[in-house]
């Protein structure tokens, strides 16, 4: 006696099981560390969500994750493996400055606008070299980008020891941004609503990250190129065949997904440190991939995604801050172990679960990722 | 074990800002202290080690508390360092540029804190800013480089292209030039990213391309980078600065001196005249005079740097302290630079 595999099995009973197993793994590794789990875990728990400031922290990573996130699996729809999200954001990072320092004196009702629209030219332009050098000359998406986040990062440095340093400081950063054009964190908005918010930085553009999201599903299911980045994505072949100018779907898949990346500074530049800093995507960008790989490159999965990695991040802050003996590695080991059950392990536990419910075996879905 | 925590942040609640009429040994036992490491890490054999081998270990032997605090990424220090300000910790202690920033914004949320920054400068009237003549040491490591150097030319690597680090080399080259002034000169960097302070594998390559091109001395200033430089220099039979920490026992032999710098007993002094009531804000530079800047000398390499060396170096060091250097104009424009 089966049934056939009800909707809720792939989206949510089989991503539970995941993270639980993840968290029965981590539970184990700091029990063999000697750190009182429970007591750990009731850290983690309350630092990510039992106060505003640490919902607020949670969010705010969160951001830097969905726009990540988006950014890869707009890319991995259409095949293509863009790794340089870190690049990206740090060139969007740079338009964003270059808009804040030298301002026109905007108000943000235009200004957010205007960053919004120079962050994504710039995080595009950097992933326009790539994609054009793989559409037109068939150089391999994975090399160019990664060594376009090299190029980033000297072009940052460069330019933050000579023509954009804060005089009389020894760390290469920006000078501070005027006030005018700092992103309203969701603080001062809540205040304006008479609502009183713990501090974090947490700002509008988490709002942004969520019409991303949005307008991310929109393209990929709703529009035509939308749907044509997705076949090219699933069979190059086939959409040659079906008349899809693929070199065309691959640049423009570059473009949105650059652009998105470069969205990273809006919340890391713009809304949170006020200066460019050159470390100030540190690793978000590769994060990403972790994100959309657990998030199934669907906008929704991303989100949800994002806001375990945010909780993980925040959670893991407060753990290393608060447990001595729990350091950054401690934390870089929770957060793999929860990437590798989720992302790498994400069908180990299908045919069990799948036996356990007695459904149909699922043999024609093999296919369906 | 959690309720010890919660007792102890219960005392932190308590004991905000009233440090007014305790007698010594009761500030010495009320004093919570916060260090702030720089990337990436505590053990890092360099400056973040420096820190905690002769500032924090010799402190939580006096009784004192410190709370250490390694952030993962920038978002973190601010976070981290405005957490240790609400919870009345005093003097917070930033170690390194890259934590300066995050100083800065806690420094003016947190007026009546005390706050201090190591290799930057901070101009609030609640912060102290602590900086090193790096050129001055680095003059010397130039000469004492060029002193040994057989080919002619010396090398140079680099953790990061940014000005703290254009402070180390302009003195170098200048040290050399003293004793050489025909001495070739090689300089390379590690990377553009904070990584560049701890690859002592790239530190390798780096020193093997320097080496090969017939340097026999390279000063690493660069962290956890020079691992890579000093194992190359053992390999080539050449000669490698270490800086920050005493560097010298890595390698035996082949590192023919550390430039130290000595942050950690930097950070000591202060935290006992802030217990002593005697903290002021304000810039604070240490040099060659005192020893806070120095060529380290020890058994594992007193036989390079033979009693001939570190005589002429000393000679050369009175010298710069008593502001008799004939290219001292020079020398200060290493600073000055910045």
């Amino acid at each position: 006696m089966s049934k056939a595999i009800p909707w809720w099995f792939n989206s949510l009973l089989l991503p539970l099981a995941n993270v639980g197993l993840a968290f029965v793994a981590c539970a184990i590794v700091l029990w063999l560390m000697g750190i009182d789990v429970l007591f750990a875990t009731h850290v983690m728990i309350d630092g990510a969500l039992g106060s505003g400031e640490g919902v607020g922290y949670t969010l705010y990573y969160a951001t830097n994750f969905i726009f990540a996130g988006l950014a890869v699996a707009l890319a991995w729809q259409a095949g293509l493996f863009n790794i340089g999200a870190e690049g990206q954001a740090l060139i969007g990072g740079l338009g964003i400055s270059i808009v804040c320092l030298y301002w026109v004196p905007l108000p943000m009702i235009l200004l957010f606008p205007l960053t919004i629209l120079v962050s994504a030219l710039f995080g595009a332009l950097w992933a326009f070299i790539p994609g054009w050098l793989n559409a037109y000359r068939g150089s391999h998406i994975v090399i160019t980008t990664i060594m376009f986040n090299l190029i980033a990062s000297s072009l940052i440095v460069y330019l933050l020891v000579g023509p954009l340093k804060e005089s009389g400081q020894m760390a290469a950063v920006s000078t501070t941004f005027p006030q005018q054009t700092w992103l309203p964190s969701i603080e001062n908005m809540a205040s304006y609503f008479g609502v009183t918010l713990q501090s974090s930085p947490l700002n509008i553009s988490f709002i942004w990250a969520l019409l991303c999201c949005l307008g991310t599903y929109f393209y990929l299911w709703h529009t035509r190129v939308g749907f044509e980045t997705r076949v090219v994505g699933l069979n190059l072949q086939g959409a040659k065949f079906a008349g899809i100018a693929q070199r065309r779907i691959i640049i423009i898949t570059m473009l949105l997904s650059g652009a998105l990346a470069g969205f990273i500074g809006l919340n890391e530049v713009q809304g949170s440190s006020h200066q460019l800093q050159v470390e100030f995507v540190s690793g978000y960008g590769f994060t990403g991939i972790a994100i959309a790989l657990m998030g199934r490159n669907h906008p929704l999965g991303i989100l949800i995604a994002s806001l375990l990695f945010g909780a993980l991040y925040q959670g893991g802050a407060e753990l290393a801050f608060n447990i001595d003996s729990v350091g950054n590695d401690v934390i870089i080991l929770i957060q793999a172990l929860v990437v590798l059950f989720c992302g790498a392990l994400e069908l180990m536990l299908k045919p069990s679960l799948i036996n356990l419910f007695r459904f149909n075996s699922p043999k024609t879905e093999a296919g369906n990722a | 074990m959690p309720f010890f925590i919660l007792f102890v942040l219960f005392l932190i609640s308590l004991s905000g800002h009233s440090h007014a009429s305790l007698t010594v040994a009761d500030k010495v036992q009320s004093t919570r202290i916060a260090v702030v490491y720089d990337r990436p890490n505590k053990f890092d054999h360099s400056f973040n080690q420096a820190v905690y081998e002769n500032g924090v270990v010799p402190l939580l032997a006096q009784g004192i508390q410190v709370k250490e605090f390694e952030p993962a990424n920038p978002a973190q220090t601010e976070q981290g360092i405005l957490k240790l300000a609400r919870r009345g910790y005093q003097p917070i202690i930033g170690i390194g540029y890259a934590t300066a920033p995050a100083i800065r914004k806690a420094a003016l949320r947190f007026p009546n804190t005390a706050f201090m920054i190591v290799d930057s400068i901070i101009e609030l009237p609640n912060v102290q800013s602590i900086t090193f003549d790096e050129d001055h040491g680095a003059y010397l490591a130039g000469a004492l480089a060029a002193l040994m150097s057989k080919s002619g030319k010396i090398g140079f690597i680099g953790g990061m292209d940014i000005p703290l680090i254009s402070k180390f080399s302009c003195g170098y080259l200048l040290g050399a030039q003293s004793i050489n002034p025909k001495i070739t000169y090689l300089e390379n960097f590690v990377g553009p990213t904070l990584n560049a302070w701890n690859d002592p594998t790239k530190g390798r390559e780096l020193a093997i391309y320097q080496y090969e091109n017939g340097a026999d001395v390279i000063f690493s200033a660069a962290g956890g980078t020079g691992l890579g430089v000093f194992q190359t220099a053992k390999d080539h039979n050449k000669f490698a600065i270490g800086v920050d920490s005493n560097q010298n026992s890595l390698q035996p032999g082949a590192v023919l001196t550390s430039m130290v710098k000595r942050v950690g007993r930097v950070v000591f002094e202060h935290v006992q005249a802030f217990i002593a009531g005697e903290w002021q804000a304000g810039p604070y530079r240490y040099g060659l005079a005192g020893g806070w800047i120095d060529l380290a000398r020890d058994q594992h390499n007193q036989v390079i740097y033979s009693d001939r060396l570190h005589g002429e170096i000393s000679n050369l060091k009175a010298k710069i302290i008593n502001n008799q250097l004939p290219d001292i104009v020079r020398l200060r424009q290493c600073s000055v630079e910045q």
